[in-house]
């Protein structure tokens, strides 16, 4: 990357947080990114929306929660977080469900965004 | 007989086959990500309460918890833990995980 100059990232996230391993290494990948200082932005969609509930516990399946990492993003300046409003509106849920501060996008305002970053990255 | 899905119902098709191929009198147990069929609101629910009428269904609670929707848990979904699979399976003579 070049010196001082700032690119738009957008990562894409459609998984469920804890059937795959995808949900975690986004968030370490968008962490590197922030140290970068660049234009950093999330978009979830599908079962991706999923990574946002709030409420986890996860002390039965014996896994460590990442769920506060998401609302530690803000800290990094990482504060563009869109989610796709038929992905919630599929699975009965709604704004209020998010653990951080969301803005709502539809699936064609999520595909314009897309269109304005220099990179897209998928998980 | 007893079916595992493990996926959820927007992701694979696992529940939808399994659901379709799931005789009366058999049971449902769903695992990971596998449990969001049974919450409120999904786009599953109307199958799944449907298939209620002919098959037992169940949902492992840690699964829930973990995806924080315990609370939001369809009505009829009996909810079972780690020692309550074991039951499932030994219950039952034979088992299909719908991978």
């Amino acid at each position: 990357m070049s010196e001082g100059q700032i690119k738009k990232f957008m990562y894409v996230n459609r998984k469920a947080p804890h059937g795959t391993i995808y949900a975690l290494e986004s968030l370490e990948v968008v962490l590197i990114a922030a140290a970068f200082d660049q234009d950093v932005s999330l978009a979830f969609m599908d079962d991706g929306v999923y990574q946002l509930k709030k409420g986890w516990n996860t002390k039965g399946i014996e896994m460590k929660s990442f769920q506060p990492t998401y609302r530690a993003l803000d800290d990094y300046d990482i504060n563009k977080l869109y989610v796709e409003k038929e992905a919630l509106d599929a699975r009965g849920l709604t704004i209020d469900d998010m653990c951080v501060p969301v803005e709502v996008l539809s699936r064609a305002e999520i595909g314009k965004l897309m269109e304005t970053q220099d990179v897209v990255l998928s998980f | 007989m007893l079916h595992i899905v493990n996926k959820a119902p927007l992701d694979r098709n696992s529940l939808d086959t399994c659901l379709a191929t799931a005789q009366p009198g058999g049971a449902l147990l769903l695992i990971e990500d596998g449990v969001y069929a049974a919450t409120n609101g999904n786009s599953a629910e109307g199958k799944l309460k449907q298939a209620m009428g002919q098959i037992k269904v169940y949902a492992l609670k840690a699964d829930l918890e973990a995806r924080g929707v315990a609370d939001r848990v369809l009505d009829g979904v009996n909810l079972v833990d780690y020692g309550g699979f074991v039951d499932l399976v030994t219950e039952h003579t034979t088992c299909q995980s719908w991978l």
